[in-house]
């Protein structure tokens, strides 16, 4: 067997739960952030750029590029690698500003 | 909980940053008799260096992704302890924008909490000590946006507090010691790692001869890293460089190729080595913009970066603004740990003891000799294309920065910030800055950001006037 983040670090989360990604259901560990659940699940895209539409992700992991931002329960602009996944979140791939709702 | 003391009288010491330096700081001046505050942006003590899961992870070994945990451990330990004595306030997901003169002492305004949770928080102390670490050298290359091409202390960051890889198959590239560190946790944690791509020579180190022989625990240190990655069979390029990262919605292989001693890439020497995932980096950058924003004066190193101009004892140029770690120069956690002692004790007004100035002179002198091997040579920009985003918040090209040099007329990163936009985005130029400065011949500048995180507008508009 290969190791894995978990074999390395021994124990298991206090909890896990669902969030929603774009429809998708993904298991969440207590603890975990936003990013963290996506990297789980293979996704490293999960926001559009403003000018080019290019799909981005966490680049520097600690909440300095905010290249990760994303949109939780219907508010854009969050930091996928701060903000911690919490049971029942609904998490949307955000295109351009998040504020297409706007028309500006 | 209280977003500052609840004594009328403010503490003696407010240190920004629980990293090495912070914390150190923090339990030792507690222990000198100091009351302190101790604030910082991070959920949990330890900062990038000794970041770790969540309790909620249940982690039976956080110290299996660390080197050196027992020194965090002890002091964490500590911490707890002078919490529970009412001796240190501990305020984490603090994150503090602006420091200010406020009578005899400081003003420091936060914001606390991330998401729909944030406030506004103002702290007051005598004496502050800025121990705000540093964040990633990044040097774009054609590619560098795509999906699954992340920092090398990105990597390392989601590793070891989210338990989670970037890939299966990973290149590790860039400059500096991290790289060896990131690649073994990398691979004890199950990725593959095809090869660690360092742009300078290791044999760079050997100008600096004396510095080495006087740190044989430093020697030590890379010795592990390098026995780490032979026994996983990770090949060391050293002299090579990523130049370019393939694929359309994430990396799927990278172009490595020979440099000069300029890194320049060499014709002819190029090969793909196919990953799902590239970590990256070139160095560590001292964040600097509290201590600018106070007019602490700062000193060019031998890195290629700008640090803080500090006495033998921490002391900025600013009376009442110390400064520990990385903000001196990038010099790694034991020097951290150790310049956070030598500020406590001058803070409490004690003799800084003999034997800690002296270790701080031997890793300060193996720190410069670091900093030189890997300074980035001219010859990166080479790798650029003109339709290359530099500046990956605003989308900002490579070609677009030249035009502003060649035709018109910057010289400078701030003129062509003005004139393309390169850095006014939501990094703020942390990520883009160091190349555009190269682009536009311009060494590195102090950092010039008023508040150092995005602050919501309404904690402004709730600001006391000012008195005067």
């Amino acid at each position: 067997m290969s190791p894995t983040p978990r074999t390395l670090v021994g124990g298991a989360p206090s909890a896990t739960y669902l969030l929603r990604f774009d429809g998708r259901e993904l298991t969440a560990q207590a603890g975990q952030s936003i990013a963290a659940v996506l990297w789980g699940a293979g996704i490293l895209a999960w926001r559009t750029t403003r000018q080019g539409g290019a799909p981005r992700g966490a680049f520097c992991g600690i909440g300095s590029c905010y290249d990760c931002l994303v949109t939780v329960n219907g508010r854009p602009n969050q930091r996928a690698c701060l903000v911690p996944a919490r049971p029942g979140d609904t998490v949307t791939t955000q295109e351009g500003t998040g504020h297409a709702e706007l028309g500006v | 909980m209280p977003s500052s003391a609840s004594d009328t009288a403010p503490p003696d010491l407010a240190i920004v940053g629980a990293g090495p330096a912070g914390l150190a700081a923090a339990v030792t001046a507690a222990g000198l008799g100091l009351r302190v505050t101790l604030v910082d942006a991070g959920e949990r003590p330890g900062g990038q260096y000794y970041r770790h899961p969540a309790p909620g992870l249940g982690a039976e070994r956080p110290e299996a992704l660390h080197h050196g945990w027992s020194a965090f451990a002890e002091r964490e330990a500590a911490l707890r302890a002078h919490e529970e004595a009412g001796r240190i306030t501990y305020l984490p997901a603090h994150h503090v924008w602006a420091v200010v003169p406020d009578g005899d002492a400081w003003t420091l305004h936060a914001v606390a909490g991330t998401g729909p949770d944030e406030a506004a928080a103002a702290l007051h102390a005598r004496a502050v000590l800025l121990a705000t670490g540093s964040y990633e050298r990044q040097l774009p290359f054609p590619g560098w946006t795509l999906p699954a091409v992340v920092g090398a202390g990105g990597a390392q960051a989601m590793l070891k507090s989210g338990l989670v890889l970037p890939g299966k198959r990973v290149v590790v590239a860039g400059s500096g010691p991290l790289l060896l560190a990131v690649a073994g946790s990398l691979a004890a944690a199950g990725a593959r790692v095809p090869a660690v791509v360092e742009a300078a020579a290791y044999s760079a180190y050997a100008g600096h001869l004396p510095a080495l022989l006087r740190n044989p625990g430093k020697l030590g240190e890379a010795a592990t890293y390098g026995s780490a990655l032979l026994r996983r069979h990770i090949r060391l390029l050293t002299r090579h460089a990523v130049t370019e990262a393939h694929g359309t919605d994430r990396v799927e292989a990278v172009t490595v190729a020979r440099l000069d001693r300029d890194w320049r890439p060499l014709p002819g020497t190029a090969r793909r080595i196919p990953c799902d995932a590239l970590a990256v980096g070139h160095g560590l950058v001292p964040q600097l913009e509290l201590a600018t924003g106070l007019g602490c004066a700062t000193r060019p190193t031998a890195d290629g970066t700008l640090a803080l101009a500090l006495d033998a004892e921490q002391r900025t140029s600013v009376a009442g603004i110390w400064s520990a770690g990385e903000t001196g120069g990038i010099g790694g956690a034991q020097l951290a740990l150790l310049e956070g002692e030598i500020a406590a004790h001058a803070i409490a007004g004690r003799t800084v003891p003999a034997a800690l100035a002296r270790r701080r002179a031997r890793l300060r002198a193996f720190a410069a000799a670091m900093g030189a091997a890997h300074r980035p040579g001219d010859g990166w920009t080479g790798w650029l294309r003109d339709d290359t985003d530099v500046c990956r918040c605003e989308e900002v090209t490579a070609g677009r920065i030249r035009e502003a040099v060649d035709e018109l007329g910057a010289r400078d990163a701030r003129t062509v910030k003005l004139l393309t936009r390169s850095g006014m985005g939501w990094c703020q130029g942390r990520m883009c800055g160091p190349a555009v400065a190269a682009l536009a011949g311009d060494g590195p500048a102090p950092d010039r950001r008023p508040l150092s995180c995005p602050v919501p507008l309404r904690h402004l508009a709730q600001l006391p006037p000012a008195d005067g």
